[in-house]
This record gives C-alpha cells, sequence and structure tokens, in this order.
C-alpha cells in the first residue's frame, strides 16, 4: 500500500458542519428536519467544542431571526434546514438581505410541495434563486456535487457573505447530506477579501452609533436609493462571482446542463454516451445565483441542442432557455416528488433526442 | 464488475447492522485510496423492518451513489434475498447468511456463496456481529479489498468509543472468511 490516504469517511452533512467549523462559524441555530439532522446533530457537539455557540431554537423562524443578531454582532454564523423549514425562514432572509448582514444559509433539499416526502429533490430551485421572501432582494446560492465540494464551497460560503454582506445560500440536497464518500479536510484559507465588519453592533462607547435596520420609511426617497444601492451591489456579484464547470463540451454536439448531485449522475451518462461515440457533453453550474450565463452561450454556439436534467419537473431549464436567448432547442428530463435520475435513464434520454 | 467498479448492496432486518457493515466496507476501501461511495436508506424504517446500505467501490469517478443493479449482494435474511435477488447483475454474486436463508434462490447466471453468518456470531457469543462474518466471506470470494484493510477499519470504528468490540468484529471477519463456501 502507498502512503496513507489523507482522506476520511463523512456524510455529507457531517463535512458541511465540518467545513464550518474550520471556516471560523461561531454560531448554529436550527430546528431539525430530515435530510439535514446530521448537522444540527454534529454541530451540537463539535461546535460547542470549537469554542462556538450552538443553539437548537425553538423554530426554524426562531434560528433565522437568532442569525440576525448573531451576524449584526459579528460573529460568522449558518443555519441549516431542508425545504419546507427553509420555507418557514423566508421571511427572515429577507430581512437579513435588507440589513446585509452576512450568514451562511443551508437547504438539504427533499420532495414537495407541502410537507412532501423526505427523499432528495431539488424542487426548491424558484425559491433559492428567484427569491423566496419578498422584495427585491438576491442571494448567493452555490450548489455543490460533491462531498468535497461541500466542504470548498462552504468554506467558501462564509468568504463570500463577507466580501459581499449577503447572505449565502447552500443548495444541496437529501442525496448528498445522507451520502458517505471520502473527503480531505484542506486547511481553511479564506477565498476573497475579507473586509472589516464596520457594521457590527458591539457598543458604541467612542464611536458613531451604527443602526442597522430595514424599515426605510422618511425620507421617501429612502427605499429608492437603498434599493439602486442593492442593484449595484447585486450586480457587482454579478460580474465577479458566475462558477461553472464544463466536462467534454469542447466537440459537444448536445450539451446537458444539471446542478448539484443530478450533475454528477448526469456525468456518467455524458461518459456512457461518449463511450458509444455520441459526442455529449456537461455543464454545471456552481453557482446558480449568479447565473453563469455567458458559459451557457459560449457552449450553446458549439453545440445544437442542449438537455437539462433536473430533479424537479422543470425550474432551471428557464435559466438555461434566458441564457442562451433560446437560441437553440432546450429538451428536459426531470424526476419531481422526491425521486432521484439514474445515469442510465439519462442515456434513454441522450439517445432519445441526440441528433 | 465493469470499469474496476463494483456495486454493493447490503440487506437484512433492521437490527442485523447492515448499516454498520457498510461503513466498515466504505472505511476500509477509504484505508485503501479508492473511491467510494455509502448511501444508507433512509426511509421511515424501524427496528424489525427491511434496511439496505449500498456501497460503491470503484478506481474511477462514482457517478451516483446508488444500485439498482447491483454486482454483488450481500445478503443477511430471506425476505432480503426475495427482494434483491432479481436485481443482481448478471455473472453477479449473492454472498448469503444460509442460518437465516432456506431458499438461495432460483437465478442460474449468478454466483453464490453461503457463510452460517449467524450460527458462527452466535458461537462466538455475540448474534449481533454476523454483519461482520458476512463480510469475511464476501472479501475471500471477491478479494475487491485487502483482508487487513477490513481489520483496520473495524478497529478505526470501534477504538474510541467501542474497544471492546474490536477484538470479537475481527474474530467475527476471520471467522467469515475461513468459512465461506461456494454454493
Amino acid at each position: 500500500m502507498s502512503k496513507p490516504s489523507k482522506k476520511i469517511l463523512l456524510k455529507g452533512n457531517e463535512v458541511l458542519s465540518q467545513a464550518a467549523i474550520n471556516a471560523g462559524c461561531g454560531f448554529f441555530a436550527g430546528y431539525p428536519i430530515t435530510p439535514q439532522n446530521e448537522v444540527p446533530e454534529y454541530l451540537s457537539k463539535a461546535l460547542p467544542e470549537a469554542g462556538g455557540i450552538f443553539i437548537q431554537a425553538e423554530s426554524e423562524i426562531a434560528a433565522i431571526n437568532m442569525l440576525f443578531g448573531a451576524s449584526a454582532s459579528g460573529v460568522r454564523c449558518m443555519t441549516s434546514s431542508s425545504s419546507p423549514g427553509v420555507s418557514l425562514k423566508q421571511e427572515g432572509i429577507s430581512y437579513i438581505a435588507a440589513a446585509e448582514l452576512p450568514c451562511v444559509i443551508v437547504n438539504m433539499q427533499r420532495g414537495g410541495p407541502g410537507l412532501g416526502n423526505i427523499r432528495a429533490a431539488q424542487g426548491d430551485y424558484f425559491q433559492s434563486v428567484k427569491g423566496g421572501g419578498h422584495g427585491d432582494y438576491r442571494l448567493i446560492v452555490l450548489a455543490p456535487s460533491t462531498l468535497q465540494e461541500i466542504y470548498e464551497l462552504t468554506m467558501n460560503a462564509f468568504d463570500y457573505a463577507d466580501h459581499y454582506r449577503n447572505p449565502v445560500l447552500i443548495l444541496g440536497d437529501g442525496i448528498l447530506g445522507q451520502m458517505a464518500e471520502p473527503v480531505e479536510l484542506t486547511k481553511y484559507r479564506p477565498i476573497v477579501d475579507l473586509p472589516e465588519k464596520d457594521f457590527v453592533l458591539d457598543g458604541c462607547k467612542g464611536r458613531e452609533r451604527r443602526v442597522i435596520k430595514t424599515l426605510l420609511l422618511q425620507p421617501a426617497e429612502a427605499l429608492i436609493e437603498f434599493n439602486e444601492y442593492l442593484k449595484k451591489k447585486y450586480a457587482g456579484i454579478e460580474s465577479e462571482l458566475k462558477l461553472c464547470q464544463k466536462y467534454r463540451c469542447d466537440d459537444a454536439d448536445l450539451v446537458v446542463a444539471a446542478y448539484g448531485i443530478t450533475a454528477r449522475i448526469a456525468e456518467g451518462a455524458v461518459d456512457m454516451a461518449r463511450d458509444k461515440g455520441l459526442k455529449v457533453g456537461l455543464i454545471r453550474p456552481i453557482t446558480l445565483w449568479p447565473f453563469p450565463d455567458e458559459d451557457f452561450r459560449a457552449v450553446a454556439e458549439q453545440a445544437k441542442k442542449l438537455l437539462v436534467v433536473e430533479m424537479s419537473n422543470g425550474q432551471m431549464i428557464e435559466d438555461v432557455k434566458l441564457s442562451i436567448e433560446c437560441s437553440r432547442p432546450v429538451e428536459f428530463y426531470g424526476t419531481g416528488g422526491g425521486w432521484y435520475p439514474t445515469s442510465e435513464k439519462i442515456m434513454e434520454k441522450i439517445e432519445s433526442v441526440y441528433e | 464488475m465493469a470499469n474496476n467498479q463494483t456495486r454493493i448492496i447490503i440487506a437484512g432486518f433492521g437490527g442485523q447492522g447492515v448499516v454498520l457493515a457498510g461503513n466498515i466496507l466504505a472505511r476500509a476501501a477509504v484505508i485503501e485510496d479508492k473511491n467510494v461511495t455509502g448511501m444508507i436508506s433512509y426511509g421511515a424504517e424501524m427496528r424489525g423492518g427491511t434496511a439496505n446500505a449500498t456501497v460503491v467501490i470503484s478506481d474511477e469517478k462514482i457517478a451516483s451513489p446508488f444500485v439498482e443493479v447491483p454486482d454483488v449482494a450481500i445478503i443477511m435474511n430471506q425476505p432480503s434475498l426475495d427482494k434483491f435477488e432479481p436485481d443482481i447483475a448478471s455473472g453477479g454474486l449473492a454472498v448469503i447468511n444460509s442460518t437465516m436463508v432456506e431458499d438461495a434462490g432460483s437465478r442460474t447466471d449468478i454466483d453464490r456463496v453461503s457463510v452460517g453468518a449467524s450460527e458462527i456470531a452466535n458461537s462466538l457469543g455475540n448474534a449481533r456481529v454476523a454483519n461482520v462474518v458476512i463480510l469475511g466471506a464476501f472479501i475471500k470470494r471477491t478479494g475487491i479489498l485487502q483482508p487487513r484493510s477490513i481489520v483496520r477499519a473495524i478497529d478505526e470504528l470501534f477504538s474510541t468509543k467501542k474497544p471492546a468490540f474490536i477484538e470479537i468484529n475481527t474474530n467475527a471477519f476471520n471467522a467469515g472468511y475461513e468459512g465461506a463456501k461456494s454454493v
């Protein structure tokens, strides 16, 4: 045997939790829900040991509002839930976005609508990227597809949140949360500049007092100006933070588009197609907002057709069509209701739409 | 077992340790620096109900942690054999706990290896190690992992919380390794 592996076997939920600790998360509040329960389970022990605070809140709503307070005090903070629980948090998320408080929100999606089931799904795409709460705000939305990527993106999420003073959503699903895979827990290194937190409410002795609020009634123009400011901030994020991975796209006639666990399963189908001589590639958005539209346009210049695959009945497909301005036909294969696609089924769809 | 990829399902009733067996296998694969995914069925399971864990071990990247068509089915009881035998890949393998499986199935295009896992576990003094006995038979037959990797995985798993269980689990693995019989 060669040198011992640096990798250890963990579940996705555990990887995410350890990444949060390594990135210096000092506060977690959450309320239990399957399939993300290993997050609070892990953090309830490990976070206090690392010097942080863990709170099992009385509800999802309480948990997100605790983040508002924790973030206002300057600490890195996170909450985690699954679809119905994330719906409950939406009011608080809108307030946090309005207050420009950095924090990390995790959604390990399950089947919906309603209480749905406890299996994995990707039915919360719209809620995640189009604004699940009220008002003109945006979340940075990260969609990992392997456990190693959960580890890295979770650490990055805290950096993006601080850098842009904006909440960041990690959009996983029940499979990514529950599956186990070897992961190398690399050392945390900030991925962007971390500005001094000049908004923190930590006592104003010797300085001007600070106010964090989201109600802007007077003067009448205050909210217009604030929204103009937010618009510029979001445009800045859009110009800097579109992340995307392409696989075997260079000569592809058909490009499959998928995110998260679905992209990984689709990659297996792309390999099957290539083995049969079909020129098929994969494009995988890593940021769902901002959506990597230029990459999609570039791919569409080469490809004759796109095929979107989702664990839903079709949500990201709308952003794909918008990105390429409907310049190519966009086919769809989806599994709704808390069920997962297989590489074999995606391959069947590839063969049926390939020209 | 195409493309150096082995898709394994471990099935039994809740309490037979299929999750732990999957965990040991996956950890042993990590020790050998292989790619591996583990997925435990997390439906509304209960003690006495059916339980299964899937493990994919590969030298290549693994696309999906799910196993629709297992190359190997490690079967702890009769209902699990009845349920999963039809899914096994042609040319695949069923590893059977013969203590709890009377009818080893009718497929003629798969191989079978059996071990009296529950009986051996009882003779070792703990019925609960039948899951590790059957892993012994599986490793003996397939050789996809080194026996010493399994022993090390057992050591890692139990050393911090339950060191008293290391010895009996190691013995169970060795007994299964010796007791495997082709059917």
